[in-house]
């Protein structure tokens, strides 16, 4: 996991830099026009939540790309980390089961 | 090109080293957490950094011209093109901070010279025609370097350059149809036209930068694939596109050495004055001072924004956490 101080969840814990005094990082979220979920589109900086929507209108849907907008403060986005890879993603490699190919169903009995 | 002359950092020898460019090799995408060598880390900030810097420096030859176009649509255009560059310079600039540079810090550096942005824009732009020159040219040349840009190995500068591209062929158009514009309508207009073509073409072709074959940097970046072709691939291709695009204009390339070679499937075209590219570099261009004063003016005057919108966020968290 990401350290919790660190401004951008994705940065490795090895930079030691000085804390600045800078407007926070947005992750911003868009919903696009046809009923899709929310899509991380990018990040801002802005002083707060209202600023962070404004500024996520201006950077990110300047050709109608969205119909909703979200924003998350970067630091309180938790993440999992690339060594957790094995741990996490391998246990539904097994499970070839869950997929509908898994099964032969017989032509005659039409589409299923 | 809106990167030129990034020094690349060499490359280690350890297995992780090697593993990661076994990723590479196999056309995977790094993410920001994954492991990765120093050398691929600070290579990539000075080049989204610089290219970040270009798109914002970039607005301001522009901007010279938004209060004086000729049409209330010509001017409305203009602004949405530079307000498009603001945006470009934000999306790379996310990406640079996922490698753990900060963006005031990127920002620091541009001010203060120790990272720099593309040459070109370190001309004027001297009439109405240099916003067609710098869309058709100067936009042409940056998409040719983009668009293989969209396959780099770096997730989030991919991902970046997926959202540039789409918006970059607008640019190139506007620019275009500026020329076709000017060259299609009174003399003097074609002569301002063509005026444009001969102060942007030079420099145009040196925005790929200097010949880099025998580079070692360059070879380490394209084996990390932050570089996709040569400069020179590049700088070809940009001119067998355009010369036609020039001749359709009924405008002539200020090059008379400039002739088909049917063997090689290209122009043969001279060299730009590459000793004038390295005085621009080192900071002697004709717009040098102008356009570092434009940005620490802006970033000097804006300091009180920036300061009063954080102390009223700080304020009102404050207020929020004491009423809860």
């Amino acid at each position: 996991m990401s350290s919790p101080n660190s401004a951008y969840p994705d940065i490795p814990e090895t930079q030691t830099k000085p804390k600045r005094h800078e407007w926070p990082l947005w992750e911003v979220f868009i919903r696009g026009q046809h009923g899709m979920s929310h899509r991380h589109v990018g990040s801002l900086h802005a002083p707060d939540e209202e600023m962070a929507i404004k500024n996520a209108r201006d950077v990110y849907t300047r050709r109608n790309e969205g119909v909703s907008i979200w924003v998350v403060e970067a630091c309180n986005i938790a993440a999992s980390s690339p060594s957790e890879k094995g741990p996490l993603y391998e246990p539904s490699e097994s499970k070839v089961y869950r997929h509908p190919t898994f099964f032969d169903i017989p032509e005659e009995v039409g589409a299923m | 090109m809106y990167a030129q002359m990034v020094k690349s950092e060499a490359a280690d020898e350890s297995a992780e080293a090697q593993a990661f460019q076994a990723r590479i090799d196999a056309g995977e995408k790094i993410e920001p957490k994954d492991w990765m060598p120093a050398g691929y880390r600070k290579t990539l900030i000075r080049q989204i950094g610089q290219h970040a810097h270009s798109e914002i420096v970039g607005q301001l030859p522009e901007g010279n011209w938004i209060t004086r176009a000729p049409t209330l649509e010509r001017k409305a255009i203009l602004l949405a093109k530079v307000q498009d560059e603001a945006g470009h310079g934000l999306y790379l600039y996310c990406a640079a901070e996922t490698l753990g540079v900060s963006r005031d810090e990127l920002t620091e550096m541009l001010l203060d010279g120790r990272m720099k942005y593309s040459s070109i824009f370190n001309y004027p732009t001297l009439t109405w025609a240099d916003m067609g020159a710098v869309g058709w040219l100067v936009d042409g040349a940056a998409i040719m370097n983009q668009v293989p840009l969209q396959r780099t190995s770096f997730g989030p500068y991919s991902r970046a350059m997926i959202r540039v591209c789409k918006e970059e062929s607008f640019h190139q158009r506007q620019g275009y149809d500026i020329m076709m514009k000017m060259a299609q309508g009174t003399p003097e207009q074609k002569a301002m036209a063509q005026n444009a073509l001969d102060r942007f073409w030079y420099p145009s072709l040196m925005m790929f930068g200097p010949s880099d074959a025998d580079s070692v940097h360059s070879a380490q970046s394209m084996a990390w694939k932050i570089k996709m072709n040569t400069n020179d691939e590049l700088r070809q291709k940009f001119v067998d596109q355009t010369v036609p695009q020039a001749e359709y204009l009924g405008l002539t390339v200020p090059d008379k050495t400039l002739k088909w070679n049917d063997e090689k499937g290209g122009y043969d075209f001279a060299e730009p004055d590459w000793a004038e590219f390295f005085e621009v570099i080192k900071g002697n261009g004709p717009c040098n001072t102008e356009r570092l004063a434009a940005r620490n003016k802006a970033w000097d005057d804006g300091k009180w924004v920036r300061d009063g919108l954080l102390a009223h966020a700080e304020k009102r968290n404050a207020r929020k956490v004491a009423a809860e």
